[in-house]
């Protein structure tokens, strides 16, 4: 399966990215030689095998089932101050002193 | 100023905590000497990005005066360390290494920075590193590349390569680095330093700038077995403001060092040992290995058998995760917006192309193409899956063994420029470092002898999950087993 400069065009839209032509013809080299390394997973046959996306659930407590895994994570239902407004929008490049200013998402 | 350079560079924690307590050195002039060992030779070096030298000379003054009322000190008090500059520190420009955080300033501490203070550390600066902890070898930082303080013309390692070229070139006692795949272990181990992998969840990652979630891990960087013990105990610990943060007591890892090691059953993986691996990092390996043999350990020759499919998998669950992550870059909160933008998706699009490095791109189009439509089983769901055999491989081995003995890396420290125009060949070198962050298990980097270049070698030990006690038991054996 060849990626091809129309596939990385995509996907770089999904992910927000733009690449100049010349980014874009070095990421399809790449992908390509990285993708036929990652083909090796091929080899295995992973049909009854549970996929595993974090490892905390497995063992950190291993005895518990369900939620109850993460009971650890669970707080009393109180309201704690977070960061203020002043240091959440402190790096925006841009702000009205309130919000986060963008710019204009609808034209009329 | 009665300390020099030589005196420096071998500084241990509890050196420089009783120099501080008897008073023989303040902790001021211990961190202003640290300074000076920055500015005269940092500059060949590369390892520190921003000094904070306002807040470590605050910290070190209220160390001082605490030492002048006689009154108990902290653990770390006036000992001078270095932050990689992934981990938040308020007030303080933060960067991860990348442009788009340039003139980023962190709005709160990291915990594990919160803890280090806490406990009387003195802050020195923020540490080079890869571009959001992406690399291998610290030449995608997009400010300068780390340089290897045993040999300038190689690199030192990464992503934390700011981190061991600090603590191996005399600049910081210990240090913080992170560790996805291998970031810690494997730049300590092409700088002759230690560097520890604690278990996952052990070390609060609150106030790291994520690169993989399920595989980030904060830790430390040292020149001893002890001392990197002394810095788990003090960072590691369950934090409310990280949920992955497991609720496990911790123990008094640096009392660890000494104890008995006789009767552990070690096991040596032989897939960790085939081909590609250099004779001479075998050989230095295998003569540790004959030590602890020696000293009453138990070697049994145990199998990991889908250690070649760790790589693979790495790279698909790890990229895709930071595809995640990083899509909060986005030109709104973050302090880099290109200017040229005159609509928000042109916003996003413009200041993300701006401000990520090549291979924050690369990574960030490959997760995307594995989690995409159509290829989501292809690619993820299988490496989840292959993820689930990584695991039980290690399950099975270590129902018969205590802890695996392994290389860190399969060469030592290569030249700069040698392998930046081939990603897989970068990777590669990732091959013994990043099973440990996908199946969760602690471990620990440290050197084992140099080749006949006089380059570092490094080997690694990793334990069962929340046994940091016999990894670190085993680690400061070998590392008395050389002296």
């Amino acid at each position: 399966m060849k990626v091809t400069e129309k596939d990385v065009a995509y996907v770089a839209d999904l992910a927000n990215l733009e690449l100049t032509p010349d980014e874009s013809t070095r990421m399809v080299a790449d992908l390509n030689s990285i993708l036929g390394h990652i083909d090796k997973l091929n080899e295995l046959d992973t049909s009854n095998v549970q996929p595993l996306a974090e490892v905390v659930s497995a063992f950190a407590a291993a005895e518990r089932t369900g939620s109850e895994k993460f009971a650890y994570a669970q707080r009393a239902d109180v309201v704690i101050p977070g960061l203020s407004r002043e240091a959440a929008l402190s790096n925006a490049p841009d702000t009205d002193g309130a919000c986060f200013r963008v710019p204009k998402v609808i034209e009329r | 100023m009665n300390i020099n350079t030589h005196k420096i560079s071998a500084l241990t924690i509890d050196a420089a905590r009783s120099l501080v307590e008897s008073r023989e050195v303040s902790a001021h002039s211990l961190a202003e000497a640290h300074y000076a060992e920055i500015e005269s030779r940092d500059e060949a070096i590369g390892s520190f990005l921003t000094l904070t030298k306002e807040r470590a000379l605050q910290q070190a003054e209220r160390i001082d005066r605490l030492a002048e009322k006689g009154d108990p000190l902290p653990r770390l008090a006036g000992v001078p360390v270095g932050i990689k500059d992934v981990l938040m520190t308020r007030g303080e420009r933060t960067t991860a290494g990348s442009r788009f955080l340039e003139k980023f300033i962190a709005p709160y501490d990291a915990t594990a920075v919160e803890r280090l203070e806490a406990a009387g550390a003195v802050c020195l600066g923020k540490l080079n590193c890869d571009e959001f902890a992406m690399g291998s070898s610290n030449e995608n930082s997009a400010f300068h590349p780390v340089r290897n303080p045993r040999d300038t013309t190689r690199v030192p390692g990464g992503s934390s390569g700011g981190s061991a070229a600090a603590v191996a070139a005399g600049f910081a006692v210990a240090t913080l680095g992170s560790d996805t795949g291998g970031s810690i272990r494997q730049p300590a181990a092409f700088c002759g330093v230690v560097g520890l992998l604690p278990t996952y969840g052990r070390v609060s990652r609150y106030g790291l700038i994520a690169f993989a979630s399920s595989l980030d891990h904060v830790g430390p960087l040292a020149r001893s077995v002890k001392d990197s013990a002394t810095l788990l105990e003090v960072i590691a610990g369950r934090d409310p403001h990280d949920s992955t943060s497991a609720d496990v007591p911790v123990g008094k890892y640096s009392e660890e060092c000494g104890r008995e090691i006789r009767g552990l059953r070690i096991g040596i993986p032989k897939e960790y040992f085939g081909e590609g691996l250099d004779p001479e990092i075998r050989e230095a390996i295998e003569r540790r290995i004959d030590g602890l043999r020696n000293a009453g350990c138990e070697i049994v020759t145990v199998s990991l058998p889908h250690t070649e499919y760790a790589i693979p998998v790495y790279y698909i669950v790890a990229t895709a995760e930071a595809s995640a992550n990083l899509a909060r870059f986005d030109g709104v909160r973050y302090t880099t917006r290109s200017p040229q933008s005159k609509t928000l998706a042109d916003m996003y699009r413009r200041s993300r192309d701006e401000g990520f490095g090549a291979e924050v791109k690369r990574r960030i189009i490959l997760g995307t193409y594995a989690l995409s439509a159509g290829y989501y089983d292809a690619y993820y769901l299988k490496a989840q899956q292959v993820r689930t055999l990584l695991t039980r491989d290690f399950q099975k081995v270590f129902t018969s063994v205590d802890a695996i003995v392994t290389p860190v890396t399969p060469t030592v420290a290569f030249k700069l420029g040698e392998k930046t125009d081939d990603p897989v060949a970068m990777y590669l070198n990732d091959i013994y470092t990043v099973t440990a962050n996908l199946v969760g298990v602690p471990g620990i980097s440290l050197p084992c002898g140099n080749n006949h270049e006089g380059l570092p070698i490094g080997v690694q030990i990793l334990g069962k999950h929340f046994d940091e006690a016999t990894v670190i038991r085993l680690a400061h054996a070998m590392e008395q087993d050389q002296q």
